[in-house]
């Protein structure tokens, strides 16, 4: 579903196109509200960043897109989210496939327990069936975006968890994008890693913003700003300002948000 | 207050392991002189003449075996529901308080019932109560410690795995129950461990035989019974094998514990 190159150089010159947009969003925690009216428009093709204090709700809203809350009884969301103008709350069907579709790095690495080529077959035999030649075609394809080819391509076989924690969470990444999702969610994916692998990976976010849609969540307000195209500041489950990166880090609307970029606060 | 809490909890230590190394010590002094070939060669003797224990061990082995088949699939079927399905609803909590009870049931409770439900219904001992008793007792452990093992896996790594769209039951067979696979066996190993001494269940049960059996649906040797008859018997040599038997069950149990360690070791769940 990735457009072609040149389809892609016209996107940069025309002004974006939603990918996700959400309306009037609530969430709540059994009974806690955790978000409150959220209205947000995420662009196709960009990387958007969520920052904002602990508990201001930017990883509460991040997993409102895939529906991962979902997995808890007790969390539940109501408004309306629209993935490609389908609203995802209201008409999910099948979540699997919705999931298949919007991919998500973790703040922790998970590497599954099983070799660094099946960690990454096992998402792509999900939802395709690759012969053997093509799948292992797709298993190096995943991990050279990932950056991880080279230090791993003579021990494939080995336990992901074998790897270090950078490597470990670069699999996870080449995991995420092995199976060609249109959206790739990050939560805090550099939280537990060293300033080199945070580098790294900050690199990739980048580059892959050519063939997929990012939305970043971030306690780094510096990484916020050498990587996104587009910032959304959170405080206490409402959104405060969203605009471009450069307007929210140079030129914010807000008092509020300028507060605490600048470190006023927060 | 420091020191003396430290002495105190180093006697009781001691207290404990003074009497595990004088049973240790017992056994090794009689069981060993009972040790020989003809031990695993041969069958249970009559009074006064050669013999071994061969039937016994055979007995013991096939339906530890047979009951360990039968209830380890159910035991981690019912632990798996409990730990991946079983978070809404009343059914988990329930399970979860009968299997604690089972857990703790005397063994003795167990052989009377298999013995009232189906030795009485079909009018003779056999070597498939006897399974099953044993079964009921192997049930509850393996329960606890799938359930147990299950929940030590990281919610975050059931997360990522249905961030890729992977449906529930493939995320419990590929990920987390094999994430946790070196804990059940482990739980698994010590059910086998703690059945493979019980006597009462047994005694109702399969009762025992002074031949070789291999027919289920009779009654079946086995070890632990023939330890006690031997063992309360008038006769030399009877008590010589009861000692020999005595240490075969202990040295039995003592490999699958420390297998069960050296394999729960290797690959911790969740790492």
């Amino acid at each position: 579903m990735n457009r072609s190159g040149q389809e892609r150089e016209d996107m940069a010159t025309t002004p974006v196109q939603p990918k996700v947009i959400v309306r009037n969003l609530n969430f709540y925690y059994g009974e806690t509200a955790a978000l409150r009216n959220i209205c947000v428009e995420i662009p196709e093709y960009r990387v958007t960043a969520f920052i904002g204090p602990s508990g201001c709700g930017k990883s509460t809203l991040l997993r409102t897109f895939n529906q991962i809350y979902k997995l808890y009884p007790n969390q539940k969301a109501t408004g309306e989210i629209f993935l490609d103008g389908v609203d995802i709350l209201q008409n999910s069907g099948d979540l699997n496939r919705l999931r298949a579709r919007v991919g998500m790095v973790f703040q922790q690495p998970t590497p599954f327990p099983m070799s660094i080529y099946h960690n990454i077959s096992f998402a792509v035999k999900l939802y395709e069936n690759l012969r053997r030649a093509e799948m292992d075609e797709r298993v190096e394809w995943a991990l050279r975006k990932a950056a991880l080819w080279d230090e791993v391509k003579d021990v494939l076989h080995r336990s992901g968890n074998s790897l270090s924690g950078g490597q470990q969470q670069r699999l996870c990444i080449a995991r995420a994008i092995a199976v060609k999702p249109e959206v790739v969610l990050l939560d805090e994916p550099a939280s537990s890693l060293d300033p080199i692998s945070t580098a790294r990976i900050e690199e990739l976010v980048t580059e892959l913003k050519n063939d997929y849609t990012i939305v970043i969540v971030t306690h780094n307000m510096q990484q916020a700003a050498r990587i996104s195209d587009f910032t959304a500041y959170m405080y206490l489950g409402e959104l405060i300002e969203f605009a471009e990166t450069e307007m929210i880090f140079t030129r914010p609307a807000m008092k509020q948000t300028e507060d605490y970029i600048t470190g006023k606060f927060g | 207050m420091n020191l003396l809490s430290q002495i105190g909890a180093m006697l009781t230590v001691c207290f404990g392991l003074f009497w595990l190394g004088w049973i240790l010590l017992t056994l090794l002094q009689y069981g060993i002189p009972g040790m020989s070939l003809s031990v695993f060669t041969q069958m249970t003797p009559p009074p006064g003449s050669q013999g071994g224990l061969l039937n016994a061990i055979a007995g013991s082995f096939s339906m530890v075996m047979l009951s360990t088949l039968i209830a380890t699939p159910i035991g981690i079927l019912a632990g798996t529901y409990m730990a991946e399905y079983g978070q809404r609803g009343w059914l988990s909590p329930v399970t979860r308080f009968i299997n604690d009870i089972l857990l703790s049931a005397p063994s003795i409770v167990i052989g009377l019932f298999v013995y009232e439900a189906y030795v009485v219904q079909v009018k003779h001992f056999s070597g498939v109560a006897g399974s099953f008793a044993l079964g009921i007792l192997v049930i509850p452990v393996v329960v606890r410690t799938t359930e147990n093992m299950l929940k030590l896996v990281p919610n975050r790594l059931r997360e990522a795995a249905a961030a890729l769209g992977t449906p529930q039951w493939k995320i419990i067979i590929m990920i987390t129950l094999r994430a946790s696979r070196a804990g059940i066996i482990t739980g698994i190993l010590l059910a086998v461990a703690r059945i493979s001494g019980e006597t009462a269940p047994l005694l109702f049960t399969s009762l025992n035989n002074q031949f070789w059996s291999n027919n289920f649906n009779r009654p079946m040797a086995n070890l632990p019974v023939t330890i006690f008859d031997y063992a309360m018997s008038p006769y030399r040599d009877w008590h010589r094998l009861a000692w020999a038997g005595a240490l075969l069950i202990t040295l039995g149990v003592l490999g699958l514990n420390i297998l069960a360690r050296a394999v729960f070791r290797q690959n911790r769940p969740g790492e």
